[in-house]
């Protein structure tokens, strides 16, 4: 689950970590009654779950009033277009509002998961302000890493080490080192899988402070954080995930025609891949997961349905956990409730198929019986051309 | 031969009195597995599907001589059902739990330095081995004895390979599901090395996906040391990036972990990559 700049902030600064003075504004009015209570300069900054808010206009520095509030009229409820969001873009519907710092130089801090150890990795560069995997790229030894050992946490030395390697000036190495161990902390507490402080900055007067903060948590994790419930932002999200993850199912919605509902993640992701192969488009990822309930698959049904771009569907089951049986009865229960009126293709195999084909064949509904995956396939892109 | 599991193999289940450990328990007793109990704190003592049910993985061990373990145990307590297998130093440790927090398995990982265990998984099919062992959740059915290995990081996906490959007579030596997520036991090279080194797997199938660097680690493998036929396919090749799809793991990002990398660098590597998962099982009859 990603959160909000403001939000992430307002917990690294739990732990220690210094952040600007700011507030966060959901109206004009609150914005502008924070930039009257900060002062100019301030700084006006679209809260959008996306990066690159700089560059596509959500993020403005105003040098007095007047601007903070053009900025501020300009900013909040604009369709918020960057390299992340795509070309649809994301309505702006929260400001943070912060004092301006008079920034000396911009580092780059964060955390994330080396896959390969199997342990977390902080990195840092002094290319702040440039997101990582550009650095990665283009100039990876300017990356420096420490090894987080899993019960240890990020050691002082650690800390110094990044910090003296970073250029930062030893009057300030005490605050960096008690600023990066905070956010190793709280990494570990929130069970984060992400979390970055780009850019880090030394200010002229000598302090070091988050000027930005992304946090994203392990979605594996939220069942030992009720209390992040509340962070969760479901305007950020598409509206059909949003239903669907209700009921605890993996959807994500896609532009395609071709809607798939299909059990195990690979299998499901190999399914949009042979509707691509065989000439067609598909509208969504889903998968109803190993032990999906008739209940769960009717709800699969009806938010597949609910997207006004499909024109066909391709059930794809190859059953493990999931019993062929158990599908064909969602199946058939829910097309006859919803009235489907669009074409079915059903590919099932594995535990109990001769019962959910019988199942399907018995329940007078139209739909079409594939053998195996390519065959589906090219029925299903048949049927939409 | 096979790998990891054979006629040999003394199954324990972690989680047995559950309705998923039971279903399987079950589903493995009626492929021919030796299943010997299993573990449900609190109901030690008792009998359950005519086998003992023990409080501890190390009673279970110590009175049934069990040498693996599937786990059934819910998320919030299957990191520690790992530990207490590899605590009892059991040979083998499947676990199918979905959803167990990165944290989780970065301890399991730290604890597991240097002890005897072996883990697969989380988050995976299991483990079979045709007409000798099934551990795990897939349909014992699908399967044919035979000389295929196939590792697979989806479960459904390997049930699909191994569907395409009996049906067109084609059996398996052992297969294996590594599991979805990004902090696991065991990895491609792992399995590639088994297999490479099993005198009765003449050919391999390997299935990745989108996210991290497993396969191409495992395209070096192959490049460097294996003479057997090789067949690969990644799922994801449409998948947008920045989306978690499905799997914990199974995410491209900072442009990262794409499908379109590792199918290139498992060409180069001498593997031939199939393009649609609807191929696997051809492509392999046409290496033999």
């Amino acid at each position: 689950m990603k959160i909000h700049e403001y939000q992430a902030k307002a917990i690294l600064a739990k732990y220690g970590v210094p952040v600007p003075r700011g507030e966060v504004a959901f109206t004009a009015d609150e914005a502008y009654a924070a930039a009257e209570k900060l002062g100019a300069p301030c700084v006006v900054k679209a809260q959008i779950h996306a990066g690159g808010r700089g560059k596509g206009g959500g993020v403005k520095v105003a040098m007095d009033l007047a601007k903070a509030k053009e900025a501020i009229d300009r900013i909040l409820g604009m369709t918020l277009v960057t390299h992340q969001t795509g070309p649809t873009g994301q309505l702006v519907k929260r400001l943070l509002v912060e004092e301006g710092l008079p920034i000396e130089k911009e580092y780059y801090v964060g955390i994330t998961l080396d896959r390969a150890l199997g342990k977390n990795i902080m990195m840092a560069s002094t290319e702040g302000g440039m997101e990582i995997e550009e650095v990665a790229a283009h100039s990876p030894e300017k990356i420096l890493r420490e090894v987080i050992e899993p019960g240890l946490g990020l050691g002082a030395w650690q800390a110094r080490k990044l910090a003296f390697a970073l250029g930062i000036p030893p009057a300030a190495i005490g605050a960096a080192v008690k600023c990066l161990q905070a956010l190793a902390k709280a990494y570990d507490d929130m069970d984060a899988s992400l979390a970055e402080i780009n850019p880090l900055i030394l200010t002229k007067d000598g302090r070091v402070m988050a000027l930005d903060a992304k946090i994203t948590i392990d979605d594996n994790a939220m069942f030992r954080h009720k209390d992040f419930v509340e962070l969760r932002d479901v305007d950020e999200e598409d509206p059909l995930e949003v239903e669907a993850s209700k009921f605890a199912l993996n959807y994500i919605k896609l532009d395609g025609t071709v809607a798939c509902m299909v059990n195990g993640a690979g299998l499901a992701m190999g399914t949009m891949d042979i509707i691509k192969y065989s000439g067609g488009s598909p509208a969504n990822f889903l998968d109803v997961g190993g032990g999906a309930t008739e209940d769960q698959i009717k709800n699969a049904f009806r938010i597949l349905l609910s997207d006004a771009g499909v024109k066909a569907i391709f059930i794809n089951v190859f059953g493990g956990i999931l019993r062929c049986d158990v599908l064909a009865n969602g199946v058939v229960n829910a097309a006859r409730a919803l009235g489907v009126g669009i074409p079915i293709v059903v590919r099932m195999e594995g535990t109990n198929v001769e019962l959910g084909q019988q199942i399907l064949r018995d329940s007078g509904l139209n739909f079409t019986i594939a053998d195996g995956m390519k065959d589906g396939a090219e029925k299903v892109v048949a049927l939409v051309k | 031969m096979s790998v990891l599991v054979n006629k040999n193999t003394r199954l324990m289940v972690q989680g047995f009195t559950g309705d998923q450990g039971t279903f399987h328990a079950k589903q493995s007793l009626d492929y021919g597995t030796t299943v010997v109990g299993g573990v449900t704190p609190g109901k030690g003592g008792t009998q359950h599907l005519g086998l003992p049910v023990f409080n501890t993985v190390e009673q279970t061990v110590k009175e049934t001589g069990a040498n693996a373990t599937v786990i059934f145990v819910p998320p919030p307590f299957a990191a520690d059902a790992i530990m207490e297998a590899v605590d009892a130093g059991i040979a083998l440790a499947v676990c199918i739990t979905e959803g167990i927090p990165i944290a989780d398995m970065i301890k399991v990982r730290q604890y597991m330095q240097g002890k005897a265990t072996r883990l697969i998984g989380p988050n995976c099919p299991g483990v079979i081995t045709p007409n000798e062992c099934r551990i795990g959740i897939m349909p014992g059915h699908i399967h044919l004895k035979g000389n295929v290995g196939i590792v697979s990081r989806s479960g459904t996906l390997t049930y699909e390979a191994v569907g395409q490959l009996t049906k067109l007579g084609i059996g398996q030596s052992t297969c294996i599901g590594i599991g979805g997520d990004p902090v696991n036991g065991t990895n491609f090279v792992d399995c590639l090395t088994l297999f490479n080194n099993d005198p009765d797997t003449h050919a391999i199938i390997m299935i990745g996906e989108i996210g991290g660097d497993a396969e191409e680690q495992g395209a070096a493998y192959i490049k460097a040391n294996v003479k057997k036929p090789v067949v690969g396919f990644i799922a994801g090749q449409t998948a947008p990036p920045g989306r978690r799809m499905g799997h914990a793991g199974a995410i491209v990002s900072g442009g990262s972990g794409k499908a379109s990398d590792k199918m290139a660098v498992m060409a180069e590597a001498g593997i031939s990559v199939c393009q649609s998962p609807a191929e696997m099982g051809s492509t392999l009859k046409g290496l033999l």
